[in-house]
């Protein structure tokens, strides 16, 4: 296992390097920021000036080296619209980014594992219909389009819960139960699926023939061997929620990763951008791990 | 969906039931959720097929006097039914006419997300180390890069074209298929009858593709159909935030956004359209559920095996 988790180490850090290779070059693609801080009748030697200052003057190759030699000492450059370290920027915004994901994504792994295997035990039945068909509902209804009704109905009609921004418990209401939905719907189709294969399976019929308790073989025998694909979709899920839940964090005023991260695109906030990608890329590299390593431990066919 | 199979003893064993067509027709009447999702599936593809054709005119006509007119007014005409936008143009029509794009944009990009993944994830799992980590990393800088960083590189690249959108969400997708694809194929291929493929000579390709694959497939299908609805909405997402389908080309999440300045006023402008994502959504949905329990013989038989060793 510790030789798995090295090689996995260097491996994760070759895709890394290539991601920042990449979102270096492609970000300078999208232009030069001078235009968009300066006056439209600044100077030609202001334009210069402000080039000079932050850098940009240089052929994109020394701009590179520079900043990957700032890189290996930990430092990510200020970023242009705050003037102030970019890191601290982002962290601030991870940590908002972090418990949003975490809460939501407990509460949708807990939730979903047990309707989805309830409801596969019983296929068929009221119970799997009905949730069959609200996780139907869950999957397909666009959070984007939920979280604007939902304001509309819960804040700005009932007066339950403010509309945007963090300060209370209530504030975490309506992001939570909006970013609930699509993962819960999903994970719960997976779940259900793949548990009516791993309830038709023969070591299942050996258990209820020694007479097992029915919540027994749901819960310790078929779950074990039902949940591989459901961690992959699990992770994407997690995967999306670190990322930052763009649209969501926008809608709400949430002052996450996911709404740093397209300011900073549309404001040519270089350094914001750089950093921000690399701590959620860190932390996606991190979490791929785990699932890897979480694959061998439920089914140890699986050797690496 | 799942009671299907069992009100299918019930067909008549004459001459017509043992035609597969008429009794699969059969069968989908049998469900109605799900006769009814195809049916307001057929609805939306002729929609997005000829909408753009007759209704171009009628859905850009401008008309100040009908600025946010409200819906459900039977005296006007029936484009008007659901209401008009902030420029009266009638939503009804601008609805149909968007299907066209929402469909193709997501059609497009599940279907070669599905097609690059699968085979990836095929390829990891099956064949040999070097390769699968390859692979495997490469799917990680896809996962850890931005859409949002790609989708806009591409608008200034490239134009925002319906095409261009296909290609950034397609290429954010491929991850999905790749990891179940991979993890569902090192399951499989430790299972005795790919030994038993192997120990007769079967080709490489010809294990993963005629032995693999359809084990694997039920549970792409599964995701493809959901990731459906994840597409139109990380469409409309990046509409929603101004690095999408520019006007005047139209999609539904466009209209969703478009019609958010008006949400306390005037409701339906954001809400049909995102009623129509949610109902067309659904019913891909309910019809591949249905498909999948009552038209693939083996989960059929393992359907009505549980609900025996239950019931």
């Amino acid at each position: 296992m510790l030789n798995f988790l090295g090689k996995r180490a260097v491996a994760s850090g070759i895709s890394f390097v290539g991601l920042v290779l990449l979102v270096f070059f492609l970000s300078r693609l999208t232009g030069d920021p001078t235009s968009l801080y300066l006056p439209l009748d600044a100077s030609e030697e202001i334009k210069n000036q402000f080039r000079e200052i932050n850098g940009l003057n240089d052929p994109l190759l020394v701009q590179f080296f520079n900043y990957m030699g700032d890189l290996v000492r930990f430092d990510f450059g200020d970023s242009i619209r705050r003037s102030e370290p970019a890191i601290d920027i982002v962290l601030r915004g991870f940590g908002w980014t972090l418990q949003l994901a975490a809460i939501t994504l407990s509460l949708v792994i807990v939730a979903s594992i047990t309707l989805g295997s309830l409801a596969a035990f019983h296929v068929g039945g009221a119970f799997d219909r009905i949730a069959t068909f609200f996780s139907l509902v869950g999957a397909s209804a666009p959070d984007f389009w939920i979280a604007i009704v939902a304001i509309v109905v819960f804040s700005v009609t009932l007066g339950w819960v403010p509309t945007s921004g963090t300060g209370s418990f209530a504030h975490w209401i309506l992001p939570v139960s909006v970013l609930f939905i699509r993962p819960f719907g999903l994970i719960v189709q997976i779940v259900r699926g793949s548990m009516i294969t791993a309830l038709s399976s023969a070591y299942v019929k050996t258990a209820r023939a020694k007479g097992i308790k029915n919540r027994l073989i749901i819960f310790v025998h078929a779950l074990r061997n039902a949940l591989l694909p459901v961690i992959t979709v699990i992770g994407d899920q997690a995967a999306a929620l670190l990322n930052g839940a763009v649209v969501i964090e926008t809608i709400f005023g949430f002052p996450g990763v996911g709404k740093l991260m397209i300011d900073s695109i549309l404001q040519r906030d270089f350094a914001v951008v750089m950093a921000a990608i690399i701590v959620t890329a860190l932390a996606i590299f991190l979490m791929n791990l785990v699932i890897d390593i979480l694959y061998s431990i439920l089914d140890p066919r699986i050797r690496y | 969906m799942a009671n299907t199979h069992n009100n299918e003893p019930s067909v008549p064993a004459g001459p017509e039931a043992r035609n597969p067509y008429m009794q699969t027709l059969r069968m989908l009447w049998n469900d109605k959720l799900a006769f009814f999702a195809v049916v307001f599936l057929i609805i939306v593809l002729v929609c997005a097929l000829f909408g753009p054709y007759f209704l171009d005119d009628l859905a850009t006509k401008q008309n100040l006097r009908g600025r946010n007119a409200p819906p459900f007014d039977f005296s006007k005409d029936w484009p008007f039914w659901l209401g008009g936008d902030a420029l009266g143009r009638p939503l009804l029509t601008r609805i149909m006419v968007a299907a066209q794009n929402t469909i193709f944009v997501a059609a497009g990009a599940v279907f070669f997300s599905m097609i690059i993944g699968t085979s990836l994830g095929l390829i990891a799992g099956y064949t040999s180390k070097t390769l699968s980590q390859v692979i495997m990393r490469l799917a990680d800088v896809i996962m850890a890069f931005p859409s949002l960083l790609l989708a806009v590189i591409v608008l200034f690249m490239l134009d925002s074209s319906v095409f261009n959108l296909v290609i950034v969400l397609a290429i954010t997708r491929i991850p999905v298929y790749l990891r179940t694809a991979r993890a569902e194929t090192l399951e499989v291929r430790e299972r005795m009858f790919v030994q038993a493929a192997k120990v007769m000579g079967a080709s490489t390709p010809r294990i993963i593709f005629r032995h693999i694959l359809p084990v694997v497939f039920p549970t792409l299908i599964t995701i493809a159909t959901l990731d459906f609805a994840f597409v139109m909405l990380a469409e409309s997402a990046l509409s929603f935030l101004g690095i999408g389908i520019q006007p005047p080309e139209i999609t539904w999440g466009l209209m969703v956004s478009q019609g958010r300045p008006y949400l306390t006023t005037a409701w339906w402008l954001s809400f049909w359209p995102g009623l129509a994502i949610i109902l067309t959504t659904m019913s891909l949905n309910l019809v591949s559920n249905w498909m999948r329990s009552a038209l693939d013989p083996a989960q059929r038989w393992r359907l009505e095996n549980v609900g025996k060793k239950n019931g």
